[in-house]
């Protein structure tokens, strides 16, 4: 049992013991109704009492049916109410853990994975709340009701069930162990196989370029011949395991019921007590085999646990815990030699400097890995320093509400994301209060208008991954025209024409000059064309600025800026 | 459904002993217990009389013979079952393989991006398991059903009749119930899955702008849709939990209702020795009857799997081989005379009459932004799409003379994004040429400026890269596929949009030396704009 996940159960235990109580009351009816089969045979049978009198104790054994029925339903009932609970509980806090570390920590994930262990994974724990951990409990509460009802009746069959019943969740433990671990390397071998073919899937174009297509398919079958083969010897031993316990559970009941058979014989026990135990006999060892078969659910529901928690104990950056309010009229932005490193080995920014006066333009350049996005990423306050500050006049940024100063930034990112929403409606993110007429005069701006007003349903047309798939261009005038609707005295531009073809790239660069009038724009460009006008250049390499200068000045240095301004064009 | 469902059953044609095997261990696996609890009522009930031990003669060896039994049947069934499962996969896979090769890329537009791949590979995973979890229950529970009918109608008919009635009715009515709540209340519940996978998607995926846009306080526009969204989902689970809950109480009702029915017939027909026994075997059958209803739910999930396949399957492919044998390239030139070209009957045309002379050894760059058919050249010279009207005169003959893999022959093609294969990097560049050796990899490499990263990289050559290229720069990708594009022996070479990853530095001295390398090859140089670089470089250029 993994604690971590018993401790998810807090927030809905009455529902949990509920599942289990129930779970308890449906044995109490089942002995009823086994007594009153056992009561029903014994006096047909041996007494020879005529139908009609039987009816009382056919109702019995209705009620413990109806009892039971009826008991079961509401645990199941009560073990979605806790796994669903629990479900949305983690989702809801697990996405708000991810967005406090924000995007700058989800760049080294993988974020295909993260949204499987938040959208599937979790759905995996399903049945760990559900079932596995009911099913612990069930396994000691059940056993131990019913053996409290056979003390009385037959201390012999009382022995017999006393000393199996361990054997089975040791021989679960013994075995289990080995089984697990067999299961897990065959999991693992099973996903490889799994990705293998997914691999070969996904790379098949090149793979017909390279004329290595055909080839391949005496591969997978050589590969999935090759893993059957090994499962089969591995599942050989394993099921080695439930055979045990299959025969443990079997063979006990056939004990018992060869124990009460010869002692009928001298009379030793009475036949009414002997049926009972024998119709209740498989019933005691239920809950253990159920346990046995659910083991499956905990083992997954540890390993998603382990994804799940060590997304949930990355710490956030420590800066989002300010309170000022951001000032209004701010005059200058300072980075004052400030480092950042991803890992010790890796330094992203070592000692960068410079102050970003309100209304400058200033732009940032250099090849990949020079810091240039890191230093973007501090700015909005993705990541946190960790030495040197940035101050906001004489203010720490850190001091200030990380809500209030991304007010204060309107961000165009290198991959602008469009949600599943209409056109409108993800350029009033910008603005949630802003009217249509608003809406449109910010598209009109961002050069957007024009191919919006032209789709089918206009404005109202859907968009992301589910709609109307925008080109890059189009998709980057929308995220303008809600920068533009923001409305925000400090601009961000993190490579916004990075991936888009020369025809697009005139249209957005067209848009961003107008976005950029009368406010403080920091933009972070990789093709050289847009920075020209910027008031102030930084060339950032290995971390540290090496140049800066307007772009005569840099011209004229005849420097590394110089340089790749000489091999674009 | 129904032709689905057959087309299925033929796919496992060649596992049909295995299948019948796994299906009687299975049947003998409930069967035993069948047997346990009725020889042991038999036993109880004999004894009640205080015979001779004697008399109860051989039952209480049938009693651990059963107990044993079970057992044994169980893990030989469930190794057998396994065994099949596996073997259906490799069969499902190699099959499904050979006949979506052809159909990449121009037939999988429709399934494009990796994510629906991943279905689809994962639609063939569920499908290995339609034996285990849908077939093999109702055909179990059919020979348990008959054989426990048989063995009470060699008692009494009537009883045996009263328990088949039971049996029938515990085979068709739940399972039928469970069938009409899957597919009610199943569509919303797909519904609202996919609604999570989006909204985790979009908080994984557009957080920046969540956090930026979405409202001040850490994106709390988003977290309201999201809190909405998982109320709606988990009130709709309790509901399903309350139907299946119900199921699930029908079910107990059912079993024991049988065995209680069985009974009260019983009552002055059977002798009264037999009353326990026929109560309780009849109870110990259902446990046959019971797995249908989770059955239900895999056959309709299967089934669906089935058809994505089947619709993918079926797809005609855009090239079809018009000769056996290809024909040997003589040259490495390239003709295309009034080339018209669609890549939808409805579409526009890429190509409307193209014509474009490239001679043998000629060094040539296509200029054209996007959507001029710069990549369409690529797919129409590698076969993967069929043009309208013209023709192609590649390497000294008609394109379409050449079987799919002879043309692929002619052109070696630098991809703008390639696939890198999870495994190691002389592993992803051998694909090229498989009997290249290690020499003529890093002299490949060495030329596509590959080789230096590469010797940086832990294990140099051997560096394992992960999934699709894990972490390489768009750039060394680039270098890979060149490196691939280089290694592979055909006389043109075609450039697609070779320093597009690349900052322009490097980018440049890549190209001076894939020129020197490239000698007596023809090589094509697809790019969005004119450099000048181009010029100095001797590449004549053309306007697609």
């Amino acid at each position: 049992m993994n604690k971590r996940l018993w401790a998810e159960t807090r927030i809905a235990r009455a529902a949990f013991w509920l599942t289990v109580a129930l779970q308890v009351v449906v044995a109490v009816f089942l002995m009823i109704q086994a007594w009153a089969l056992s009561q029903i045979i014994n006096r047909a049978y041996l007494l020879n009492t005529p139908l009609d009198q039987l009816g009382d104790w056919f109702a019995l054994a209705l009620f413990g049916v109806g009892g039971r029925a009826l008991a079961g339903w509401l645990s199941a009932v009560a073990a979605a109410r806790l796994a669903t609970a629990i479900k949305a509980d983690l989702r809801r806090r697990t996405m708000a853990h991810l967005l406090a570390l924000g995007p700058a920590f989800l760049k080294s994930e993988r974020s295909g994975e993260i949204v499987t262990t938040l959208a599937e994974g979790v759905e995996k724990l399903d049945s760990y709340f559900r079932e596995y951990l009911p099913a612990i409990l069930a396994a000691i509460f059940i056993p131990l009701c019913i053996i409290i009802v056979v003390l009385p009746l037959d201390l012999l069959t009382f022995l017999v069930m006393l000393l199996t019943a361990p054997l089975i969740p040791l021989f679960m433990v013994l075995i289990g162990k080995a089984a697990g671990y067999l299961a897990r390397q065959q999991h693992a071998r099973m996903s490889q196989l799994g990705a293998h073919f997914v691999d070969v899937m996904q790379g098949l174009v090149t793979l017909r370029l390279l004329n290595r297509s055909r080839f391949q398919i005496k591969t997978i079958r050589r590969i999935t011949e090759d893993f059957r083969q090994a499962t089969m010897g591995v599942l050989r031993v394993a099921f080695l395991s439930s055979l045990a316990l299959e025969l443990l559970a079997t063979l006990s009941v056939a004990i018992v019921a060869v124990e009460i058979g010869i002692r009928l014989l001298y009379g030793g026990i009475a036949f009414d007590h002997a049926l009972f135990l024998l119709i209740i006999a498989p019933e005691y060892y239920m809950p253990l085999r159920t346990l046995g078969a659910r083991f499956h659910s905990g083992t997954e529901g540890a390993a998603v646990a382990e994804r799940l928690y060590a997304l949930m104990d990355q710490p956030p950056p420590a800066a989002n815990g300010g309170v000022q309010p951001a000032p209004d009229t701010w005059r200058a932005l300072h980075i004052d030699d400030v480092h950042f490193a991803y890992t010790p080995e890796r330094p992203a920014l070592r000692g960068v400097s410079l102050t970003i006066e309100r209304g400058q333009q200033i732009a940032i350049v250099g090849d990949s890995g020079g810091g240039k996005t890191t230093l973007s990423a501090l700015i909005l306050r993705f990541l946190d320093q960790q030495s040197g500050v940035i101050r906001l006049d004489d203010t720490r940024l850190n001091d200030i509400a990380v809500g209030a100063w991304r007010d204060q930034i309107a961000w165009v990112s290198q991959k602008p994301y469009l949600f599943n929403a209409s056109i409108a409606e993800n350029i009033r993110m910008g603005r949630p209060d802003a009217t249509d007429e608003q809406i449109v005069t910010a598209a009109r701006s961002a050069d957007a208008h024009n191919f919006i007003s032209r789709l089918p349903a206009g404005y109202d047309t859907p968009c992301g991954e589910r709609g109307l798939h925008l080109s890059g261009g189009q998709a980057q005038r929308i995220a303008i025209a809600r920068a533009f609707l923001k409305d925000a005295p400090l601009i961000v531009l993190d490579e916004p024409t990075a991936n888009l073809d020369t025809a697009s790239e005139a249209l957005v660069i067209g848009a961003l000059r107008l976005l950029a009038q009368g406010r403080t724009v920091i933009s972070i460009a990789h093709r050289l064309n847009t920075v020209i006008e910027a008031d102030m250049i930084y060339l950032l390499a290995d971390g540290r600025i090496v140049e800066q200068g307007d772009h005569q000045s840099l011209i004229a240095q005849n420097g590394r800026y110089a340089q790749m301004r000489r091999d674009y064009a | 459904m129904l032709k689905t469902f057959i087309r299925t059953i033929r796919l496992m044609r060649p596992f049909t002993r295995m299948i019948v095997l796994a299906l009687l261990l299975g049947a003998l696996t409930v069967g035993s217990s069948v047997g346990l609890m009725a020889t042991s009522a038999w036993m109880l009930s004999k004894a009640a009389l205080q015979p001779s031990i004697a008399d109860l003669a051989v039952a209480p060896v049938m009693v651990r013979f059963f107990g044993i039994l079970r057992g044994v049947m169980r893990y030989l069934e469930r190794l057998v079952s396994h065994d099949v499962t596996f073997r259906l996969l490799a069969h499902l896979r190699v099959k499904f393989y050979a006949a979506l090769e052809p159909l990449a890329p121009a037939r999988l537009s429709r399934h494009r991006t990796g994510d629906l791949l991943a279905r689809v590979v994962g639609d063939v995973e569920s499908l290995q398991n339609i034996y285990l979890r849908a077939m093999a229950p109702p055909l179990v529970a059919l020979l348990v059903v008959i054989g426990t009918t048989l063995l009470i109608g060699y008692f009494d008919l009537v009883v045996a009749m009263m328990a088949l009635a039971w049996f029938i009715a515990g085979m068709t009515l739940l399972p039928l119930i469970a069938w009409y709540n899957g597919k009610r209340l199943g569509i919303e519940r797909t519904a609202l899955q996919a609604e999570m996978n989006a909204m985790m998607t979009e908080g994984v995926q557009g957080m920046g702008e969540i956090l930026m846009y979405g409202g001040g306080d850490s994106g709390a526009d988003y977290r309201q849709r999201l809190d909405a969204l998982l109320e709606q989902t988990a009130a709709h689970e309790r509901r399903i939990a309350r139907w299946d809950g119900l199921n699930n109480a029908l079910d107990v009702m059912m079993v024991q209702g049988a065995g209680l029915a069985v009974l009260f017939v019983a009552l002055g027909r059977l002798d009264g020795i037999l009353l326990a026994t026929v109560t309780l075997a009849t109870i110990a059958a259902f446990e046959a009857i019971t797995p249908l209803t989770p059955a239900v739910h895999a056959l309709g999930a299967n089934l669906s799997a089935a058809q994505r396949l089947y619709d993918v399957m079926d797809t005609p492919p855009a090239v079809r081989d018009h000769n056996r044998e290809s024909p040997e390239p003589q040259d490495g030139s390239l003709h295309l005379r009034d080339v018209v070209f669609r890549y939808a009957p409805d579409a526009p045309p890429v190509f409307d009459g193209v014509t474009l002379d490239i001679e043998s050894g000629a060094r040539v760059a296509l200029l054209g932004g996007s959507g001029r058919g710069k990549s369409t050249l690529v797919n129409l010279l590698a076969r993967f799409y069929e043009y309208d009207a013209g023709t192609v005169t590649l390497c000294g003959h008609d394109l379409r003379d050449y079987t799919q893999a002879g043309a692929r022959a002619c052109v070696a093609v630098m991809e703008q994004r390639t696939y890198l294969f999870n495994t190691s990097i002389r592993g992803n560049i051998r694909i090229a040429r498989p009997d290249a050796t290690d020499e003529e990899i890093v002299a490949a490499a060495q030329a596509a400026d590959a080789h230096d990263f590469i010797m940086n990289l832990p294990d140099g050559y051997d560096t394992l890269i992960g999934e699709d290229g894990g972490q390489l720069s768009g750039g060394q990708r680039q270098r890979i596929a060149l490196t691939r594009a280089l290694l592979k022996r055909a006389p043109i070479l075609i450039l697609d949009e070779p320093v597009a990853h690349l900052d322009a530095t490097t980018g440049n001295a890549i190209l001076r030396t894939v020129f020197d390398q490239a000698a007596g090859r023809t090589v094509i140089l697809l790019a969005h704009q004119h450099s000048a670089l181009f010029d100095e470089m001797g590449l004549t250029s053309v306007a697609l």
